[in-house]
């Protein structure tokens, strides 16, 4: 009894604490003070979209494109690896994009990496080995910042990972500078939204105001395979090739699940059915 | 102790005589879960959760200690160590995601078996030490899943630790050094980083130690079952194998196929994009929020804006954050004293009308709200959806369980378990000894 009357007093005790000084200021002000209002910038945000026709590896049964990866990182190579480093992939990787031993060898020597002088200890840059990680572009984020409008180009080894629906994300973003709609400007203007000299607008972005300018052009690279290189051509394939760098084991992942899925089902059914049998007879009268 | 009718363990061979004789684990084993140990015939399937958990904490502790075979808790290293798992250890990618989810899922199970206990009253007499337990042990299962979450050293791995291990610098007076000591500095650093990875790779093992008491504790009384009514003679019972081995089997199997679903084809979707970004102590993530599964605790944390002060005065008494600190604990410390606030004769809330309507319509509605509100950001009108909530939490707990096992008229129960699952009691097994006594029901059976 006593535990109880003390449980009650107390419940009440939290309550009162609780609606009194909390609840019920928050309440008022919710009420009578100004409405609260979102950033201007929301007005533009823009969620990610698949591109036409969807990406080859999304699904359950989804597939890696190779020729599509190769494009990808052909694009990241003459593009994006300006400014943004792969630390997590290495060149020998590449081979699971479809291209042989010698290939990956001969790529990866077009490739300088920090290494040491053997004959004099200095440090210098070598031809990487396919046994190197990608190196980033700068020796240090100091540099990185210094040469960006003091804006760090991040890695992009896990960018589709770290990024909410991350594969649309970045084929959306790369194919999204847009200007913005004059209506919707005009009025986020009013209430002091602009996008500063030194940043680009960008409805996918995060704050709508981003540090990198527009990266792909119409034919600001050639392929290999004599495909268009069309902006969003690029953009579709450099995010397939970032979805492969953020987790290579996408499809081996989702191949080993089907088997381990369809082997439960059966395990299952099988475990049902014994249960059934030990039960039988259980649930009613016994005569 | 078991009942007076559970089959005893007779070893066949020299051998097993032998073992038997110097120390007797299979009989052990054949008491705890094998024929040795009768178990009421009407448990549903939420009593399947028990052996679940247990499947759960052995999991984790396989895929972790692999793990840890790969990891390195240093801050410089330890987030290109999880992708090195991730990438170049032979199935790496599995034993992580198998882990990562495995957390998910332990406590999906472990809610749904503490639910269980809440909604046909387990915690009560003769249970109690069960359902205390029991608290301890999740109790043990948030600190280990908090301090798991940090080792990738992602930004919410960093920010959740901070904001976590900031919690007890609201204590007053010994805080903020209290603070210092237990994160080893002002921020989470590499100290921190070490002794969690220590503490995480040890408490799974405490956790284990707790569950044996349990086990124990249970085998004491006996399980429940879903009609309250204890079990009187042998015809309420079945022997544990092979009638629930099969049938946790079965439920095993359901649960492999949906924890297996996620693993491969939604691995992700139960974490943050965030903690794919590695650690920033400069930079801070727009909204800090811990896995789902605390959720509805860090709600009542934020459910507290105002300090508690003298009215027109101005002086604190307590501040917002030592309130929602205190709230945020104190919503688990009341479940200790659970089994002497709710005094209700009856167990099961199937025969408890008014109980059933709270339970359904306020708890549940409750906790999903908190856990809803947990993962928003701490504006209107989430802020006062959160406050709502907490109020329901501490009230259906602390004011309506006391009173409604007060002045509540429960539907008449069913004489017996057998009775409850055959429709009559007048079956051959056992005589009837009348009460709740299982021991005073005992009698041999002619063969």
């Amino acid at each position: 009894m006593t535990i109880r009357l003390a449980g009650i007093l107390v419940g009440i005790g939290i309550t009162a604490v609780l609606v009194l000084w909390s609840m019920v200021p928050g309440v008022i002000n919710l009420v009578s003070g100004p409405p609260v209002e979102k950033p201007a910038y929301y007005a533009f945000k823009e969620k990610p979209h698949a591109p036409e026709g969807g990406f080859s590896f999304a699904g359950p049964v989804g597939k890696w494109d190779y020729a599509q990866l190769q494009r990808g990182y052909s694009v990241y190579k003459q593009v994006c690896s300006a400014c943004h480093g792969l630390k997590f992939v290495a060149f020998r990787n590449l081979e699971e994009l479809g291209y042989s031993e010698e290939q990956v060898r001969a790529e990866a020597a077009t490739w300088n990496v920090p290494g040491i002088d053997p004959n004099t200890g200095e440090a210098v840059m070598r031809p990487a080995l396919p046994t190197d990680y990608f190196p980033n572009p700068y020796p240090n984020n100091v540099a990185a910042a210094a040469a960006n409008n003091n804006a760090i180009p991040p890695d992009l080894s896990l960018m589709t990972k770290a990024r909410k629906d991350g594969s649309n994300y970045v084929y959306s973003l790369m194919s999204g500078y847009v200007d913005p709609d004059p209506e919707k400007l005009a009025a986020a203007q009013e209430k002091g939204f602009e996008t500063p000299t030194g940043l680009y607008f960008n409805p996918w972005f995060a704050n709508v105001n981003l540090a990198m300018p527009p990266q792909l052009y119409e034919g600001s690279i050639t392929y290999d395979d004599g495909t268009d290189a069309t902006v969003d051509q690029m953009a579709q394939d450099v995010a397939a090739f970032l979805t492969w760098t953020a987790e290579p084991s996408m499809i081996k992942r989702k191949q080993t699940g089907w088997a381990v899925i369809l082997f439960l089902l059966f395990a299952t059914g099988l475990a049902y059915m014994s249960y059934k049998q030990i039960w039988a007879g259980m649930k009613s009268k016994k005569k | 102790m078991s009942f007076a009718w559970a089959k005893q363990y007779e070893p066949q061979s020299g051998f097993t005589k032998w073992i038997d004789e110097k120390l007797p684990l299979p009989r052990l084993v054949y008491n705890a879960i094998g024929a040795g140990y009768p178990v009421p015939r009407n448990l549903n399937y939420m009593w399947n959760f028990g052996v679940l958990a247990g499947f759960c904490l052995v999991l984790q502790i396989v895929t972790g200690v692999i793990l840890a075979m790969h990891y390195a808790s240093n801050t410089e290293v330890a987030f290109g160590q999880v992708e090195h798992i991730m990438r170049n250890v032979n199935w790496g990618w599995m034993m992580r995601y198998a882990h990562a989810n495995g957390a998910s899922f332990f406590f999906i199970v472990i809610y749904l078996h503490i639910f269980r206990g809440l909604y046909y009253s387990s915690y009560k007499a003769p249970r109690e030490m069960i359902w205390l337990l029991g608290v301890v042990i999740f109790l043990l299962m948030m600190a280990t899943a908090f301090m798991g979450y940090v080792l990738p050293w992602g930004q919410m791995s960093f920010w959740g630790a901070k904001v976590i291990t900031g919690l007890f610098g609201a204590i007053p007076f010994i805080g903020e050094p209290l603070q210092v000591w237990l994160v080893g500095g002002y921020a989470p650093n590499d100290s921190t980083l070490n002794r969690f990875f220590s503490l995480h790779f040890l408490l799974p093992f405490v956790i284990a130690g707790v569950v044996i008491l349990h086990i124990w504790a249970l085998h004491i009384p006996g399980s429940s079952n879903p009609t309250g009514v204890e079990v009187k003679k042998e015809s309420d019972t079945v022997p544990f194998h092979p009638y629930y081995t099969a049938k946790d089997g079965f439920g095993l199997g359901v649960f492999l196929i949906a924890f297996t679903f996620m693993v491969f084809f939604l691995p992700n979707f139960l974490g943050h994009p965030d903690n794919y970004i590695e650690a920033n102590p400069l930079s801070t993530p727009a909204l800090i929020v811990p896995e789902w599964y605390f959720l509805p605790f860090y709600a009542i944390l934020r459910a507290f804006t105002a300090d508690l002060t003298i009215p027109f005065t101005g002086i604190v008494l307590i501040e917002a954050k030592l309130l929602g600190v205190i709230a945020m604990f104190g919503s688990i410390l009341v479940w200790f004293f659970l089994p002497w606030l709710d005094k209700s004769p009856v167990r099961s809330g199937h025969y408890r009308p008014m109980f059933k309507k709270f339970f359904w319509f306020g708890l549940i509605p409750a906790m999903l709200l908190l856990t809803y509100v947990g993962g928003a950001p701490a504006e209107e009108p989430y802020v006062l959806l959160s406050q709502i909530g907490t109020a329901y939490y501490f009230l259906h707990f602390l004011v309506i369980l006391p009173i409604i096992s007060q002045i509540e008229v429960p539907k008449p129960l069913p004489y017996s378990i057998t009775e409850a699952v055959l429709g009559s009691d007048d079956v051959p097994g056992g005589t009837d000894g009348g009460g709740d006594n299982p021991q005073a029901a005992v009698k041999p059976l002619p063969a």
